[in-house]
């Protein structure tokens, strides 16, 4: 098991490798000549205004929140979906499981459409 | 125990491998990037690049140089510690993901068995997923630390783009893994080695249209390619995330980007067209000429991947981010679930 | 290699966990947590369960933090100010605990290493970790915990909807 990821360890070093070393290269390699505006916020111009991070709409929470619940849900798909083709010789009972699993599933989907946690704007 | 079974031979095959593919994917980018402006001008009846070398094929190696020597501008207002970090964040794990895609069958070298692909794990799949979740915080910490109003936005957006997809994508390849019966990439293609009624090959796209359509508009929305960019949409966000950032930081989300829209054309290749298989021929039959045979049919699909993304790109016109939002909550999730159900209960049927 | 893997990554794990609690930006602590998680699932992977090391990347570090840090960004926290030590009785209490806590972990490593070796753990098939072995244990003989987790993350799903509608200015 340990020597199945080995490879994934050693390709990791390799790339990390390779990243640090555009950044430095890019670093030496470039000139240097900072300036006042070069230096501040891209604003198309125009002097920025007011502080940069605002707060931002509830939406993106809601988003992330639903986003990690059916991400778990997801999850518990994999193993389930590995093991289908070898229960199902033992009966149906394999498909009838996820079908209440998928059954919740789909009722708190629906409750999130119609409280309108789905909408945007 | 487990580890002693590496002899150094081992090391230096599995050392040329991961330099192949990382060559390989580092090549194919470079020509993407040309290509990506080449068949723009084809598309909209102009030329592309075409100065530099003959049809324009060095004009990515001047454009690297140009990215190196460029002033590495970190602007006073930025948080400098994840203002680096970010770029690398959208590099590495992109460059990683191709570690489990077998890309062509197995070759026997030095008295052993060689697998094309850098490691054959048992969560094969879900290593691609995991990887590609971590690209959101590139995104929306590259967008943070830059402190300032659009890469802020443009981050947040592109992070809840991404997020909302992850499930359609996870949802529509449990079709494929029901076929198969294993996340190991290697036992999806051996599945599709083979053939349907006897005519066609039995690639998965046969088997699971609904599924390949979900996972290919996923593909397209988590590469944050059109029509799926608003992250970069120019009029209203003057680039997004990356606004702030300049030289090679700037150039390295955009090599993220194009290495995750190879390995995605790779993984749409391997799970739904039968991966390195070319189809009618028994490749393990040929020999050597079977594994150069097999990388070749492996190549050739994904090209067209990768031709399609371009293509498309010129193609669509871009969503407004409540239709993107809308799309994948409302439509591609229900679809997905729908087509887990129904490849279960068809499998009952036929099993 | 696995015990010096192993060592590696408790150092950065331990490492890091302190830093999510020291450092004063809220942004960098999340960051820290993830790189905590991290070294969680490579524990995982060492003792070759690699289903779930992978589900604890693909949950903890890339779904949880993202929403912590959206939570963070929404809050707008800056830099936290640094509050004034409490009451003496909070420094001596605290101290006092902490000591206890010490003396305890030491005792705890004093029984199971120095006065007696570690029992031999009994023998485990190398594939008990894969994503087979899982879904086959998961869903015959733990099929009511996982119908029961199916009522619980739905019970989450409302939880989250309810705590969302409250009525916020909008200012996007």
């Amino acid at each position: 098991m340990v020597a199945e990821m080995f490879p994934i360890l050693l390709l990791l070093v390799v790339v990390m490798a390779m990243v640090a070393g555009m950044f430095v290269m890019t670093h030496m390699l470039g000139p240097r000549r900072p300036g006042d505006i070069k230096l501040s916020p891209y604003e198309s111009g125009m002097e920025p205004v007011g502080e940069p991070r605002t707060r931002f709409s509830i939406r993106f929470y809601i988003i992330a929140m639903l986003f990690v619940l059916f991400d778990i849900e997801v999850v518990f798909f994999y193993p389930w979906a590995v093991v289908y083709k070898k229960l199902l010789s033992q009966g149906a009972f394999i498909l009838i499981e996820m079908l209440v699993f998928i059954g919740l599933l789909f009722v708190g989907y629906m409750y999130a459409w119609k409280r309108g946690a789905l909408e945007w704007e | 125990m487990a580890e002693a079974g590496y002899a150094f031979i081992d090391i230096a095959v599995l050392l040329v491998k991961i330099a192949l593919v990382l060559g390989v994917n580092l090549l194919l980018l470079a020509l993407m990037t040309l290509a990506e402006r080449r068949v723009a001008g084809f598309m909209q009846d102009r030329y592309g690049p075409n100065r530099v070398g003959p049809e324009g094929l060095f004009q990515p190696i001047a454009d690297g140089v140009k990215f190196l020597f460029k002033e590495d501008v970190i602007p006073s207002h930025v948080e400098k510690v994840l203002y680096i970090l970010a770029p690398s964040l959208v590099l590495a794990p992109a460059l990683l993901t191709f570690a489990v895609i077998p890309f062509g069958g197995t070759l026997s070298a030095f008295g052993r068995e060689i697998q094309l692909q850098i490691a054959n794990l048992n969560v094969g799949l879900l290593y691609i997923f995991a990887l590609a979740s971590l690209t959101v915080y590139g995104l929306v910490l590259g967008g943070w630390a830059s402190n300032s109003k659009y890469p802020l936005l443009g981050g947040l957006r592109s992070s809840a783009q991404m997020i909302s997809y992850e499930i359609s994508m996870g949802l529509s390849v449990i079709g494929v893994l029901m076929i198969a019966g294993s996340l190991r990439l290697n036992d999806v293609v051996a599945q599709q080695n083979t053939l349907l009624f006897g005519v066609l090959p039995n690639w998965n796209v046969f088997l699971q249209p609904l599924g390949f359509l979900i996972f290919l508009i996923a593909a397209f929305a988590e590469t944050n390619r059109l029509p799926f960019d608003l992250p970069e949409a120019e009029p209203e966000l003057v680039g997004g995330y990356h606004t702030e950032y300049s030289s090679m930081k700037f150039a390295m989300f955009f090599m993220g980007e194009y290495v995750a829209l190879i390995t995605s054309s790779a993984l749409i290749t391997t799970l739904y067209f039968g991966g390195w298989d070319f189809p009618y021929v028994d490749e393990s039959a040929l020999g050597v000429w079977g594994v150069v045979l097999s990388v070749l049919a492996f190549s050739v699909k994904t090209g067209f991947f990768l031709f399609l993304y371009l293509w498309v790109r010129w193609t669509l016109p871009r969503f407004r981010f409540d239709q993107l939002m809308n799309l994948g909550w409302k439509v591609m999730l229900p679809l997905a679930l729908l087509n887990v159900v129904l490849t279960g209960i068809v499998m009952y049927w036929v099993v | 290699m696995v015990t010096v893997l192993f060592a590696i990554f408790a150092i950065i794990a331990i490492a890091s966990a302190v830093l999510v609690v020291a450092h004063k930006n809220p942004v960098y602590s999340a960051i820290f947590l993830i790189i905590t998680f991290f070294c969680v699932a490579g524990f995982f992977f060492l003792l070759g369960a690699q289903f779930l090391g992978i589900v604890q990347i693909i949950v903890y570090a890339g779904a949880i933090m993202v929403l912590f840090l959206f939570v963070i960004m929404l809050l707008n926290l800056r830099r936290e100010v640094r509050l004034p030590i409490g009451r003496p009785f909070q420094v001596v209490f605290g101290i006092a605990f902490v000591a206890v806590l010490v003396v305890q972990i030491l005792f705890v490593i004093y029984q199971g290493f120095v006065s007696r070796p570690l029992p031999e753990g009994p023998t485990v098939p190398a594939s008990l970790g894969s994503v087979e072995a899982l879904g086959q244990a998961l869903f015959t003989r733990y099929l009511f915990p996982f119908e029961v987790a199916s009522v619980l993350l739905l019970a989450g799903i409302i939880g989250a909807i309810i705590l969302g509608r409250k009525k916020l200015p909008k200012e996007f």
